[in-house]
């Protein structure tokens, strides 16, 4: 039995992979996997099971899955969007209100700034160091020996925001391990870690010039410590969608969609 | 990008490290002296004009900077620690035929550099004024003079009026090839390609018979009238078209330029002084004083080591009513400070007053960000045709 659908839209980043699956105007299946070494075998396992007639890739393996899946029976036809494309389709769904969206995923991140009907007006996206990037958070989590998916409610936990200086990841693990040396709660590194992200994703917004209702999604914003710091920084009640990672692959399948509109013109 | 014919006189621009080697054998037989240039600041008639040939030096590409690395600091732009790691290591063909260097005072990582690199080999360096006040005019008028002094000392020949007018016009001739040539550019459908385009254009400093490259051109524009005719270009229809600016870029460098014309647009022009910035701008041929007369022309260049350097401004309207362009593109080398720094009244400049989309990008010669900066590329395309 497989899980058959109009269209598909799947996110392959640099840590995670996410699929939707719809038919209609009903999303009728989403899943996710690890990215591994490995991308195309996992997006294989992904799709083991899904039919469709058009599906869009984005993220950064966006190229290496149309190349691979392309002419597949059981897909359709395979092609690629950017993931600022796929995140304004996918935010602007769930928030049609959204102005900006700001995304923190595993390499990068961007913010998006939007027009009334959704359309992308600009975009910032950091360069290509791991500052102010989950990854840059997964690092810190390992060298405090805290699992990741716990990583924002253990600094959450701390009671004193000590200033991490340095944004470079490599040098921040060392500053946290001279902290740990002078014998500073784990909790208030890790705080000050999530400060220091923060802070240097606050610039971004700015220079994107944030207005409007902004939605915070991507992975990083399943983490609570960023969240709550975010609403401080910017001072705005920011829009978290249920499930944040899965907003890229959601608008690729919206456009996977209008693709298919076009195609039955 | 889809297949076409290609013009058959570009054969003649693609491998210029071979054509250097076959001109330059009887001229250093016959004794004659040559001078290597880095910049669009190097007035190339008056080295001519004294009796030398000048060639472009290489520092495009990312192969001998680990070694520049070990003198200069890392922090500092690509195009300064290529230029400086193949003198430093002799891998420059170029480079290791001159007998001396041509350099200005246009930037500091550059003026100081030079400084090592005359440890290698002699640098006569030109002190560039940064505007264009009448002080900084006669600064520069004298800095010809002091030139044309340094190079009468090598060659045992005088600069003549009656020999730097020649060279003037010879050089008049090119540019205004070189503009026809790039003027295909503003087609819907060039029948040239934009990397084709630049490896023409950056050709121009390393062939040392200039009538012969003049007449290349020439026979190339003479094609490409007849592709155009013919309808052929290697590029669809309603493709975005991208005008690029900011710091050089040639074969080696082109990674930005590359992953533009992948992402499906048309870099219609090179506002960079790779491209068209050291084209644009003719010499006055019929001033009383040509000294002068090329003192003027050189530091009329747009180059964002000028204070102001409102010119560059100008010369991207000018670019931007001419080729019609759907965005523009502002690639600064990292650590390049000028550049990067006037990306901000760029942007201003660009978004507000002519209403077109605006990207910086940083990045240096290595391919490490090729995946992200196509994202960046691909959603900034997305803006223009979405």
């Amino acid at each position: 039995m497989g899980i058959i659908g109009d269209v598909a839209g799947i996110d392959i980043g640099s840590r995670s992979i996410e699929l939707v699956v719809m038919r209609g105007a009903e999303v009728v299946h989403t899943a996710k996997a690890a990215t591994t070494f490995d991308p195309v075998g996992q997006c294989r396992a992904l799709l083991k099971d899904v039919f469709a007639t058009r599906v869009v890739a984005t993220g950064y393996g966006r190229k290496l899955f149309t190349e691979a899946f392309d002419g597949d029976a059981r897909l359709g036809r395979v092609s690629d969007i950017t993931e600022i494309q796929a995140y304004a389709l996918g935010v602007t769904r769930l928030f049609p209100q959204a102005r900006t969206i700001l995304d923190i995923g595993g390499q990068d991140s961007k913010v998006i700034s939007l027009g009334p009907n959704g359309r992308v007006l600009r975009f910032e996206m950091n360069d290509r160091c791991a500052a102010g990037t989950g990854k840059f958070l997964e690092i810190m989590a390992l060298s405090l020996q805290v699992p990741l998916t716990d990583f924002g409610a253990f600094a959450q936990s701390g009671d004193t925001r000590i200033p991490i200086n340095s944004m470079c990841t490599v040098f921040a693990e060392s500053e946290a391990t001279s902290l740990m040396a002078r014998g500073e709660k784990a909790q208030n590194i890790a705080l000050g870690i999530h400060l220091a992200i923060m802070q240097r994703i606050h610039s971004m917004l700015r220079r994107a010039g944030q207005d409007g209702p902004l939605v915070f999604a991507g992975g990083v914003a399943r983490n609570p410590c960023a969240v709550e710091l975010l609403r401080e920084i910017t001072g705005t009640q920011c829009l978290v969608p249920q499930d944040p990672d899965l907003a890229g692959a959601l608008g690729a399948c919206l456009h996977a969609q209008k693709l298919l509109e076009n195609d039955n013109d | 990008m889809t297949e076409a014919s290609k013009a058959p006189t570009l054969a003649k621009f693609a491998s210029p490290v071979d054509r250097f080697h076959l001109e330059l054998e009887p001229l250093k037989e016959a004794g004659m002296k040559l001078a290597g240039i880095y910049c669009v600041f190097a007035p190339v008639e008056l080295v001519r004009a004294a009796g030398a040939v000048s060639v472009g030096l290489c520092g495009k590409k990312q192969a001998p900077i680990p070694e520049a690395e070990r003198v200069l600091p890392a922090n500092l732009c690509p195009l300064i620690k290529s230029s400086f790691g193949y003198a430093a290591t002799a891998t420059c063909p170029y480079f290791n035929a001159t007998d001396f260097i041509l350099a200005e005072t246009t930037c500091d990582g550059k003026k100081k550099m030079f400084e090592l690199m005359n440890s290698i080999k002699t640098v006569h360096m030109m002190r560039l004024p940064t505007d264009k006040s009448p002080e900084a005019q006669a600064l520069w008028l004298a800095e010809m003079r002091r030139l044309a002094a340094f190079l009468a000392e090598r060659t045992g020949q005088t600069v003549t009026d009656e020999a730097l007018r020649r060279e003037i016009a010879l050089q008049n001739r090119i540019r205004r090839a070189l503009l026809d040539v790039a003027a295909f550019m503003s087609e819907a459908r060039p029948p040239i390609s934009s990397l084709d385009l630049m490896g023409v254009c950056e050709s121009r400093t390393f062939v040392l018979d200039q009538e012969a490259y003049l007449n290349d051109l020439l026979a190339l524009r003479g094609e490409l009238e007849e592709l155009r005719a013919k309808g052929s270009s290697p590029y669809r229809q309603g493709a975005p078209r991208i005008l690029l600016t900011g710091t050089p870029v040639g074969r080696g460098s082109e990674k930005v330029l590359r992953l533009l014309e992948e992402a499906g647009a048309v870099v219609v022009v090179l506002e960079n002084c790779t491209g068209i910035k050291g084209v644009v701008g003719l010499t006055d041929e019929n001033a009383a004083d040509p000294f002068a007369a090329l003192a003027k022309r050189y530091l009329d260049t747009p180059c964002s080591c000028m204070s102001p350097n409102t010119g560059r401004f100008a010369l991207i309207d000018d670019l931007t009513r001419q080729f019609q362009p759907t965005g523009v593109v502002d690639l600064v080398w990292q650590a390049c400070h000028t550049y990067s720094v006037e990306s901000h009244s760029l942007s201003r400049h660009v978004t507000e007053d002519l209403g077109l989309p605006f990207l910086k990008i940083e990045t240096d010669y290595t391919e490490s960000d090729v995946e992200q900066l196509r994202t960046r590329i691909e959603a900034f395309l997305e803006l223009q045709t979405h």
